[in-house]
């Protein structure tokens, strides 16, 4: 492949420069996943070094440390109370009993379990006093997994503060070796409001995050690998196991056909999957053009009542969206509004398939989905346009450029510059747009080949809600749902690595010349 | 031969005027298209919810006979149950979730700390996976504490905050434009981080507080798969979206249309009345913050 410099690059014409950008992205591909690995080989170059150096300074510190410290290793805050830092060393104390308590008590238990994922399920048992049977649920696989995860966070922020506790020795040994004074409990709790605000600040919040989106997360990616559904989730069964990539192969093998239906999941799979990602280009685009279009019209000057018109758009983000879309799907339906008032006016005489023919159902949630976006577009651009310079388009008029050329040379690339980011959160927020899909259509229209037992997929589905519907089936089948799930986060965190690498490219290319 | 001169530069703009008179009235004729496209549901959602005659769906918009039989209906089901539970946890969410976003955005707008960015970047990795996902198990996890089905509301809400600080990114672009001398003068005179926050940049953030409360406050309204999750089944610890979505199954729209149309109605009211009203925090907020992301 030829490269050009910087001046022949500038003499190419525009399909040239255009191809030319192309395969030199192509191009670059061997180039960049060489370069991928080389960044992975190096971050595992640098964790190693990084123990090391973490594990020259344990042993540096217990080596050279008074007997506070040594001590301290084994009881942890004991060389800060012995210090007279009470705050500090009874919190680390407190920490360490806990810990110790909670892996004697049950951590423990749940942490032997986690290789096999309990071994004996419920079993009649009979009781002699009562004369009747009773179940005892034995293991529980659920549990286990979870409480499982939940003791692996726990010893690794207990061999974190562990850590933080070997540091703090060696430090104040240090601070106490200039002959300065430690920080006593009151500076602490002091410094919480003032150098160590952040921390304050973001406890609660990142708590949360923790507990509640990456704890079940790592839960869910673990689900992917064994043989969870409902069958394995009650009564007669609480056990599961683990099954390796079963389930990848299950979903993504296209000669593997399991579900029970005409065709594979892989195919299913691929056909969701384009549609996706057909669904969320147009979805993203027809809102971003026309809701652009719809600000400049409602800008453009000697155009009265701007705020009225502004309101009336507006009016759909303020009221809910189960509301408003499912009234528009019952609208669209054959007995609804739509179909009526076409049918009375004399223009058909059969209702129109808004939602039960594939394309006319596709073409009319992309149509309805205008309708949601366009006034969200609107309020965004509108703040945009006012920003770019007027005299951008003085100077072009006094040039002689009529309004498209206007558009075209200085109003798009102005805009793609400084909404390329949200262009790319829109696009793969569209490809997760739950409620729009499944409010309007559910899904629909079913698509028979795709369909089984385990669940109905529909023409409209995009994988989440095929997702949703597959937790939901009458097997709920939770694994598969976490392979679909995991694939979503390859797909999308693909797409965004792609165009972060593109982008930049872009933006000085489109950056005013 | 000057009179020549005096009068074409002048037809020329007079045609130019006429020319933008009709390209003005062109985008007048538009606009009202798409008013009127924009308004026609909820014109006829209200219609509809004061129709007697027929309580399914029909194919002409004005009723024949009205009245506000729906309206008297609904509070003979769940629907005011449905409503409360909604309204509670749009109010503690709304509060709750203020605080923690604010937290969280204005930390990672003012502090410069080692875990900065690999947390930012962390984040935006975890919102790259499916939350629905996440579902099943915080399900499990909250009938385990006894906060699901009759009790749904609670869980509800913990559901709602708990992640919350995931959406920091509009207030964030809106404390950085903040400038940052501001604290540092501060700072200088000897406030500390806290007195930063309280007596500075609290009251300058006044849009995006009142963004992100209304932005907060109707999530809930609007929630359809967590709440029926959540409530699985249970009709008392349903929120409206739930409830009022079985309205419209195959087996119950014949009889329960136009009873949804008037639960619509009676749901859409406040929030777009509290909307309207602080539209312009609104679109201050969308403005200013959610495109720098």
């Amino acid at each position: 492949m030829k490269t050009y410099t910087d001046l022949e690059y500038l003499k190419l014409s525009k399909g040239q420069k255009l191809l030319y950008k192309i395969s030199r992205f192509f191009c670059s591909i061997p180039q960049k996943i060489i370069g991928l690995f080389a960044a992975l080989w190096n971050l595992i170059k640098k964790g190693c070094s990084l123990v090391k150096n973490e594990a020259v300074d344990i042993w540096s510190t217990f080596v050279n440390g008074d007997w506070k410290t040594k001590v301290s290793f084994l009881v942890m805050g004991f060389g800060n109370l012995a210090r007279g830092q009470i705050l500090r060393g009874l919190l680390f104390l407190l920490f360490e009993v806990v810990f110790i308590g909670y892996m004697i008590l049950s951590g423990g238990y749940w942490l032997s379990m986690l290789p096999t994922l309990g071994t004996k399920g419920p079993e009649e048992v009979y009781d002699f006093v009562l004369d009747a049977y009773y179940t005892v649920y034995n293991d529980n696989s659920f549990k286990i997994l979870l409480y499982g995860v939940l003791t692996i966070f726990f010893i690794i922020a207990f061999i974190y503060t562990w850590r933080v506790n070997v540091r703090q020795n060696k430090l104040a040994e240090q601070i106490l070796a200039k002959g300065k004074k430690l920080k006593s409990g009151k500076d602490d709790l002091r410094s919480l409001v003032d150098d160590q605000f952040h921390k304050t600040l973001m406890a609660l919040p990142l708590t949360g995050i923790l507990i509640f989106t990456v704890m079940p997360i790592v839960f869910m990616i673990l689900v992917a690998f064994t043989n969870y559904d409902g069958a394995h989730d009650g009564y007669y069964s609480n056990l599961f196991g683990w099954v390796g990539l079963d389930n990848f192969n299950t979903m993504l093998n296209w000669n593997v056909n399991s579900g029970g239906s005409v065709q594979s999941y892989a195919a299913t799979f691929g056909e969701v999957l384009s549609w996706t990602l057909m669904w969320a280009f147009f979805a993203t685009f027809t809102n971003y053009f026309l809701g652009m279009f719809v600000a400049m019209a409602i800008n453009k000057k000697g155009i009265n009542l701007k705020k009225l018109w502004r309101t009336v758009l507006v009016m759909t983000i303020a009221i809910p969206q189960f509301i408003s879309l499912l009234y528009v799907s019952k609208m669209f339906a054959k007995n609804g509004i739509i179909n009526g008032f076409l049918m009375n006016m004399g223009w058909i005489d059969q209702a129109l398939p808004f939602w039960e023919d594939p394309t006319w159902a596709r073409i009319t949630v992309i149509i309805t989905n205008i309708w949601i976006g366009i006034p969200y577009l609107m309020l965004i651009t509108t703040g945009i346009l006012m920003n770019i310079p007027a005299d951008l388009y003085e100077s072009a008029r006094i040039d002689g450029a009529n309004p498209w050329q206007q558009y075209t040379k200085i109003t798009l690339p102005y805009m793609l510059f400084v909404t390329g980011p949200y262009l790319l959160t829109s696009f793969t927020g569209n490809m997760n747009n739950f409620n729009v899909i499944y409010l309007l259509t559910g899904g629909a229209p079913t698509n028979p080949a795709a369909s089984s037992a385990a669940g109905t997929v529909g023409y409209t589905d995009l994988l989440i809600t095929w997702l949703f519907k597959i937790t939901q089936g009458a097997e709920s089948q939770y694994y598969l749902a976490s392979v679909v799930g995991i694939l979503v986060f390859v797909v999308v965190a693909l797409i965004s690595l792609i165009v972060y690498n593109v982008l930049p490219s872009i933006k000085n290319e489109e950056d005013f010349q | 031969m000057s009179e020549k001169n005096v009068t074409a530069p002048m037809k020329r703009h007079m045609g130019l005027r006429t020319s933008r008179a009709i390209g003005n009235s062109l985008i007048y004729a538009l606009l009202i298209c798409i008013s009127i496209i924009w308004l026609v549901p909820f014109v006829c959602i209200v219609l509809q919810s004061f129709r007697v005659e027929l309580k399914g769906p029909v194919g002409y918009v004005i009723p024949k006979q009205w009245g506000f039989d729906n309206y008297v209906a609904l509070f003979q089901t769940d629907f005011p149950r449905w409503y409360t539970n909604t309204f509670i946890s749009a109010l503690v969410t709304a509060m709750l979730q203020t605080i923690i976003v604010l937290c969280m955005s204005y930390t990672l707008s003012r502090f410069r700390f080692k875990m900065r960015k690999p947390l930012m970047r962390f984040m935006l990795i975890l919102g790259m996976f499916p939350g629905m996902l996440t579902m099943i198990i915080l399900y499990r996890v909250l009938k385990d504490l006894g906060m699901t089905q009759a009790n749904a509301v609670p869980g509800l809400i913990l559901v709602y905050i708990a992640s919350s600080g995931m959406g920091y990114y509009v207030s964030k672009g809106f404390f950085d434009t903040i400038p940052k001398s501001l604290d540092e003068a501060a700072r200088v005179d000897g406030a500390t981080r806290f007195q930063v926050l309280k007596k500075i940049i609290l009251p300058l953030s006044k849009p995006i507080v009142i963004y992100t409360i209304l932005t907060a406050f109707m999530g809930p309204w609007g929630d359809y798969v967590f709440a029926q999750y959540i409530s699985f089944g249970t009709s008392s610890g349903m929120n409206v979206a739930v409830g009022m979505y079985r309205w419209l199954n195959k087996d119950q729209i014949a009889n329960s249309y136009t009873m949804f149309c008037a639960g619509g109605v009676l749901v859409a009211i406040p929030v777009t009345v509290l909307f309207l009203c602080l539209q312009k925090y609104y679109v201050e907020g969308v403005t200013g913050g959610a495109v720098k992301g």
